[in-house]
Formats: structure tokens, C-alpha cells, sequence
């Protein structure tokens, strides 16, 4: 056992580095640093700049255009991203519908749906949750009825993650009211420029737009549209999850957030010091730290022991202690920053907007983004539906 | 002991409560925190008219109250409202100075205050002092006929509205010594301040406020010179019995909320409160809030007794009502899933608001250490 990159992974890392240096636009990462908001168009530039490169699909075969990477290459190259302060890449095309269609769709479809999310020309949406069904998605009640060469769609799909950018959106869907509700699921892509769909914002309680309401009425599908078979979709659904979780886990991000906080720590006082010594502050950063550091590598043996396919129900492990650090973390940032986590100008975080900030450098958005990521123990499966995931499959409970 | 409340404080709690209930909702609420001042000045008329303002301040100064019981009914009604009215600010932090150590003069000015025509601000905390009450580094020097006042003064709460300002100056001493801060009440339009308002997180407002040179006369001091350390302390004693007190408010409907959610949202056939994870995890819930109410209490008991007592006491509550609130904040958004999640949704609001009380007169550590040294004194 070693615990160190080897030289190969040393060697990939500071090529890693150095695209980054030289691609990597100065405006992205100095508003993806400061918490700015990133645009539809900050992401598509990201990615483009990343698919020129072969870097786009991190998690796909090298067949279909993904990088063929080992588990600590992907790692290496997350990690080098984070810090630099590139844009999330997208995860519903990227890490959700592509390994999907990659696993259980045509060659139909995967001729035509691939190569189109590494070129940006479709942005998707995770058409999951309903406002009935949440954590027993396998309840949900959008209905598709066939009728001659389409499906007619009919139903409400919510929270819907960016869905305002979408023109595509896959979609869990009933087929079939026989048997466990779990058999009558269909996985369908929708072009959401059809006629019948309306997407309606929902404003998050940090006053941001990111997820939506999306209505489907009477909303036509071409039967081609259905990925793999009818009434198989919980398989699809649920593969797509295992990718959804480890991502949410964001080793990455809870690192370059842990950075953040020993800066910003630095640069406050308390008693007559920096609060990064102050005993109890540092208590508390030492000890998220020491856990996120065991967290790595937690995360690196799953990941490495998967190889190629996708992780088990570990990642639901990996998904639960992920969220607790990460959200740890922005409770840190948010103290941090004392009186300082009051103000709310959420206008300020617009590119452009040359107001000065109030209070230290970067705390504007500090506040909102400890309430905003609640959602990590939310999303992806609750952090109860993952403890009742590992309690079954893998404790037998 | 006894726990009761008295005759006229439990009408002083129902009338508040059914203010809050009638009149105030949580749409009212969000629309009197989008108005331009952040509040609603026709309901602080009509608070000040119910009396509200008056039960805060002692009889000496025209009000009618004012003692810890007085404040922790009237701030737990505002609690359960989440009100944005500047309470705090005006009532609490901005007239305790000068209930504790006004002039003759200073006081008769509170008269207006208890009817709701002048509001107040304490400018006290400064750009880089964070929770440190003896950090100022504001200056105030003499003149031949009075002070002059200059520094910057950091997120004060409410002080873009307020028409007059207690502002800490250091009239001697070093930075961070508790000797030689003064305050002085200040004319928030004076030459020489400026102030640059904004909205706050969970729906109040404060302002940054630049002094340069502002002129006041001798009789702007409050109390004695350079004794400003005690004063301010004893206002906080009272800001914590409010922030405390709102904070109980505020749980308890949090609660409500939660539980009215788990036993009607269903999921997997049955109500998600069915559940025994999710039982427990409120069970934990309800005795945190208990113990966040006998936080109150604590405070409120020993508000008038000798320093070292009290500020053990003040300490001990700020802490446990930091920790209680980020629990139950916390636990009411994931116990709700994605729905307390929404800006539509009210629980979001409490808890934004219980999260933020931990950002105001001291956090949970900056407490927990004071409570050691001050244990230590004795010792
Ligand atoms: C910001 C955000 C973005 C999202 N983005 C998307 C998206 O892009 N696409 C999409 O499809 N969905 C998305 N979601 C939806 C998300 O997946 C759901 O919110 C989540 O599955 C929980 O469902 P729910 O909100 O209906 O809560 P509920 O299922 O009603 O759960 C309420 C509470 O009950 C608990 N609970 C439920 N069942 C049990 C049980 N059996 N035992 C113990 N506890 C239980 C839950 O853990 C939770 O605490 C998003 C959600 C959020 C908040």
C-alpha cells in the first residue's frame, strides 16, 4: 500500500495544472472564487473549453468520448479543478444521462445524444421528483400513454435543478399502473420546446433561482424517445443515482471550501488574534479537516474498488458523510465571518456589479450559501432514504 | 419559585400574541421586510399604540415595564412572527444606555421613542471588533464645548432608519481596553455621518456608518466618561434576554410547523412523522426548545443581580440558544425535504432568522469562552 500519486499520477496531475493555467479563463475563475453567480453561458464556455480537450466526460469509456481514466486520475483532475475555481461541469447530461444511455440505450441513441451533450448542444434536466413523490420516487404519477407513434405526457415534475436553461429533459414517467409501481416506470427523454410544457421558477430560501416547477399537459413524445424498454425505467433511474450520489459526496469541494475557511479564518480577528488560533475556532476546523482527510481516502478505496462501473450502495455511504462535511464546512465559512454574515446583497454577486462589498472580501455570499447547501443532505435521496439504503443492502437489517 | 407569568404580563403576552396572529403572517411579514425602511412604520405606529414599545422601558423613563420578564413576553411573541419591526434596535439596544445612565434630558427624549416617533440605534460593533465589546476604535475628542467624534461603525441594526445613533468612542486607553469607552447620543443626521443601509439575511436591515468629525456637545454623553464598558454590558444582558426570548418564539413555531408537516406529508403510503428516525430526531427537538426556555429563564432571573452573576448567566443563555438554534434550524429544513427549502415556504424564514440571532452580541464560541473566563474569576 502507498498513499502517494505515483510518478505516472504526478506527471498527469501537472499536466492537469498546466491546461488549467493556459485555458482557463481569468473571468471564470475570479467569479467562480469570489461566489459571483455563474450564467448558462459561463457553464457552456467551460465546458467547450474542457470537450476541445477530450476532458469533458469524465465518466464515460473513451469509445463514446469520455476520458478512460482511472478512479484517481478523475480525482487528481477534480481536485486540480476545484482549486483553480473552474464552473461545476453540468452533471445531468454529463455524469446522470450519459452513463445511463452508454449502459442501456440504442446505438440510435447514443449516436445522437452523446455527441451532443460533449458539443453543448443540449442542456438536460432531471425529471425525477414530483410533488408526491420525493423520496419514494417509485410512487411518481406523470402519466405516458402511447397512442400510435407517441406518448402523450401528462403530469408535474419539481425542484427541477436548472430546468430553466433546459431544452431537454429525462424524464421518469408511468407507463404501466400493474404490479409494484416500481414495473410501470419508463425513462423518457422530452424535448422541452414541445407544446404543453411550462416551467415555472421556485425561489430557494436564499432568494436564488435554481430549481423550477415543470407542467406537462398533453405533452407529445415520440415513441423513439423511450430509452431501453418500457416499464424498466426504476433500473435505469436507479444506476443514474449511484453516479448522482458519489458526485454529490464532492471530496473536491469540501477541500477547496476547507482552503477557503483557513483564509478567511486568517484575515479575522478574535481576542487580539487571528480567529484561526483562536482555540475554539481551530478546534473545529482541525476536526472537520481530520474527517474530511479520512474522507478522501474513504472515498478513494469505494471509487477505486468500483473500477469501471459504478459504485454500489457504498456510495450511499460516501453520499451521507460527503453532505455532513461539506455542510460542516459553509457553517464554518459562515461564522467566520462574525457580524459580517448579515448583510444580503445578493445583487453584488451579478458579474458586473462594481458596488463595494460590505464587510471583508467574499462574505456576501457566505450566509446564503450555508443555508443553500441544506440541500446536499436533501437531493440525490435524503441522507435517511441513503441510512435506510446501507441498512438493507449491505446490513441486512 | 414559581414559574407563572403575572396578571399583566400575560395580557401583555396575549395581547402581542394576538396581534402577531391576526395581523401578522408570514405574507405581512415579507412584505413590511421589502419596504425600502425594512419595516412597516404603520405597524410600529400601531405597536407603540398596543403599548409594546412602552412595556420594554421602566417606569422612570414613561414606560411601563421594562424589567427581563417584560422583554422576554413581549420578544417571544415577536418570535413567533418573525418580526421585522426594529425592536430590537430602538427599544432594547438604543434606549438601555440610556435607561441605564441617561441624563435627565436623554431620558425625556424617550418619550417619543415609547410613541414611536424616534427610533434609535446603537453604534457600537466596528469593522474588525467582531463579538469583542471592548474593541473601539472610534475616537471621541474633546472640544472646547464637546466631542468630536470619528471612526467607522460596522452592521448596525436598524441604523439606516434611526433618527438618532448611541455611538461607543474611545475617550481614552488603548484599543481594546474596557476603560475609556464612552457613548454619546448622537443625531443620525449630523454633519460629518455617513451611513450606507442595506438589507440583512433573515429580513432586517442594518447599515454601515462612517463618523468624520461629528460635532456633539457635552451633553451628548450618556453616564460618565470613559465608563461606557458597563453600560454596554447591561444593554447586552437585556439583548440577550430578547434574543433568547425570540428565539424560543421562534422554535416553538418552527415545531408546530415540523410536526404539522409529518403528520400530513405522506410518503411510501404513510405520514413521513411514522417514521421512528425521524421521531426521535424530534423528540431531540422539543427538549432543546425546553431548554432553550429555561435559557430565558436563567437570564431573566439574574438580570439585576451583581455583575459577575449576570453576565455568567448571559453568557450561558447566548451559548445555548446558538447551539439550539442551529439544531433545530437545521433539523426543520431536512425534516421538511425539499419543501422548507423554498422561499414560499415559512420554516426556511425561522430558521434563517434562528441561524442569524447566532451573528448577533455574540456567537455561540465567543460565549463559551466568556463563560469559562468568567467561571474562572471565581474559582
Ligand atoms: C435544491 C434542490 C434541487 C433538486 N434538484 C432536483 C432535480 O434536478 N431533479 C429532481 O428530480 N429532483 C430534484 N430535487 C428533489 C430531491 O431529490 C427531493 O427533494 C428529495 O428526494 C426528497 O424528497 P422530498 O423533498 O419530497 O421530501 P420527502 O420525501 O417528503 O421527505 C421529507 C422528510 O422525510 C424523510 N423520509 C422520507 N421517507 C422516509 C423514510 N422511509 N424513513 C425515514 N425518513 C424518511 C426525508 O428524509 C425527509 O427528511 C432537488 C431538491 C432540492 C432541495
Amino acid at each position: 500500500m502507498d498513499l502517494n500519486y505515483t510518478a505516472d499520477e504526478v506527471a498527469f496531475r501537472d499536466e492537469v495544472r498546466t491546461f488549467l493555467k493556459e485555458k482557463l479563463p481569468a473571468r471564470l475563475s475570479t467569479k467562480v472564487k469570489a461566489g459571483k453567480r455563474i450564467t448558462k453561458e459561463d457553464y457552456e464556455l467551460w465546458h467547450s473549453i474542457l470537450n476541445e480537450r477530450g476532458w469533458l466526460a469524465l465518466h464515460w469509456p473513451k469509445e463514446h468520448g469520455g476520458t478512460g481514466w482511472t478512479p484517481i486520475q478523475k480525482h487528481i483532475f477534480e481536485e486540480e479543478c476545484v482549486s483553480a475555481g473552474t464552473p461545476r461541469v453540468i452533471a445531468f447530461g454529463l455524469s446522470m444521462l450519459g452513463p445511463v444511455l452508454i449502459q442501456f440505450a440504442s446505438d440510435a441513441h447514443k449516436n445522437t445524444y452523446l455527441p451532443r451533450i460533449l458539443n453543448g448542444d443540449d442542456w438536460w434536466a432531471q425529471g425525477y421528483s414530483e410533488p408526491g413523490a420525493g423520496s419514494d420516487l417509485a410512487s411518481l404519477q406523470t402519466r405516458a400513454v402511447r397512442e400510435g407513434d407517441h406518448y402523450i405526457v401528462n403530469g408535474q415534475k419539481t425542484w427541477t435543478t436548472l430546468g430553466q436553461h433546459g431544452n431537454m429533459m429525462f424524464c421518469l414517467v408511468r407507463t404501466s399502473t400493474e404490479g409494484k409501481p416500481q414495473e410501470g416506470i419508463s425513462f423518457l427523454l422530452i424535448d422541452m420546446n414541445t407544446p404543453g410544457i411550462e416551467v415555472r421558477p421556485i425561489i430557494t430560501l436564499d432568494g436564488e433561482h435554481e430549481v423550477n416547477d415543470i407542467f406537462l399537459t398533453d405533452v407529445k413524445v415520440p415513441v423513439e424517445n423511450l430509452v431501453g424498454e418500457e416499464n424498466k425505467g426504476w433500473t435505469y433511474a436507479k444506476f443514474l443515482l449511484t453516479y448522482e450520489r458519489t458526485g454529490i459526496a464532492g471530496v473536491a469541494f469540501a477541500k477547496s471550501a476547507l482552503d477557503k475557511l483557513k483564509r478567511v479564518s486568517n484575515s479575522q480577528t478574535q481576542h487580539g488574534r487571528p480567529l484561526s488560533k483562536d482555540p475554539l475556532f481551530a478546534a473545529r476546523m482541525a476536526q472537520v479537516e481530520i474527517d474530511l482527510k479520512a474522507m478522501e481516502l474513504f472515498n478513494l478505496r469505494i471509487v477505486a474498488a468500483a473500477g469501471e462501473k459504478a459504485p454500489g450502495p457504498e456510495s450511499s455511504l460516501l453520499k451521507i458523510k460527503g453532505t455532513v462535511i461539506r455542510q460542516e464546512i459553509t457553517d464554518l465559512l459562515r461564522r467566520a465571518v462574525g457580524p459580517y454574515a448579515m448583510p444580503f446583497s445578493p445583487e453584488q454577486l451579478d458579474e458586473g456589479n462594481n458596488e463595494e462589498p460590505i464587510g471583508p472580501d467574499g462574505a456576501n455570499p457566505l450566509a446564503s450559501s450555508y443555508f443553500n447547501n441544506r440541500k446536499l443532505s436533501i437531493y440525490g435521496g435524503s441522507n435517511e432514504i441513503q441510512r435506510i439504503i446501507v441498512s438493507k443492502q449491505m446490513l441486512g437489517l | 419559585m414559581h414559574f407563572d407569568l403575572s396578571e399583566e404580563r400575560q395580557m401583555l403576552a396575549d395581547t402581542t400574541n394576538r396581534f402577531i396572529a391576526d395581523r401578522y403572517d408570514i405574507k405581512v411579514r415579507h412584505a413590511n421586510a421589502k419596504l425600502d425602511d425594512g419595516f412597516n412604520r404603520e405597524t410600529w405606529a400601531e405597536f407603540a399604540d398596543l403599548g409594546l414599545i412602552g412595556a420594554l422601558l421602566p417606569a422612570d423613563v414613561g414606560g411601563f415595564g421594562g424589567t427581563g420578564e417584560d422583554i422576554a413576553v413581549i420578544f417571544e411573541s415577536l418570535g413567533r412572527g418573525l418580526v421585522v419591526e426594529p425592536f430590537l434596535a430602538t427599544g432594547i439596544l438604543g434606549a438601555a444606555p440610556i435607561v441605564e445612565a441617561g441624563s435627565a434630558a436623554q431620558k425625556a427624549m424617550l418619550e417619543d421613542v415609547i410613541a414611536g416617533t424616534t427610533l434609535l440605534a446603537l453604534a457600537h460593533g466596528e469593522p474588525d471588533s467582531r463579538y469583542e465589546m471592548a474593541s473601539v476604535k472610534t475616537r471621541a475628542r474633546k472640544t472646547g464645548d464637546g466631542w468630536q467624534i470619528t471612526g467607522n461603525k460596522a452592521v448596525v441594526l436598524n441604523g439606516d432608519t434611526a433618527n438618532k445613533l448611541v455611538v461607543s468612542a474611545r475617550t481614552s486607553g488603548e484599543d481594546t481596553s474596557e476603560a475609556g469607552i464612552s457613548l454619546f447620543l448622537v443625531d443620525a443626521t449630523a454633519a460629518g455621518i455617513t451611513r450606507r443601509g442595506y438589507s440583512n439575511v433573515d429580513g432586517g436591515r442594518a447599515a454601515e456608518i462612517m463618523l468624520d468629525n461629528v460635532s456633539v456637545g457635552a451633553d451628548a454623553l450618556i453616564g460618565s466618561e470613559g465608563d461606557g464598558h458597563a453600560i454596554l454590558e447591561a444593554t447586552y444582558a437585556k439583548g440577550v434576554v430578547a434574543l433568547a426570548a425570540e428565539s424560543v418564539g421562534a422554535l416553538e413555531v418552527s415545531r408546530d410547523i415540523t410536526l404539522e408537516y409529518m403528520k400530513t406529508r405522506k410518503q411510501f403510503g404513510k405520514a413521513i412523522g411514522s417514521f421512528q428516525a425521524l421521531q426521535h430526531r424530534m423528540v431531540d427537538v422539543c427538549i432543546e426548545i425546553e431548554q432553550a426556555r429555561s435559557a430565558v429563564l436563567l437570564v431573566v432571573s439574574t438580570l439585576d443581580e451583581d455583575r459577575h452573576t449576570r453576565e455568567l448567566n448571559v453568557s450561558a443563555a447566548k451559548n445555548l440558544i446558538g447551539r439550539i438554534n442551529r439544531l433545530v434550524a437545521e433539523e426543520v429544513i431536512q425534516l421538511h425535504g425539499g419543501m422548507a427549502m423554498t422561499w414560499e415556504y415559512a420554516a426556511g424564514h425561522y430558521s434563517k432568522r434562528l441561524t442569524m440571532i447566532d451573528h448577533q452580541l455574540g456567537d455561540t464560541d465567543y460565549h463559551l469562552q466568556r463563560y469559562v473566563d468568567l467561571a474562572a474569576e471565581v474559582a
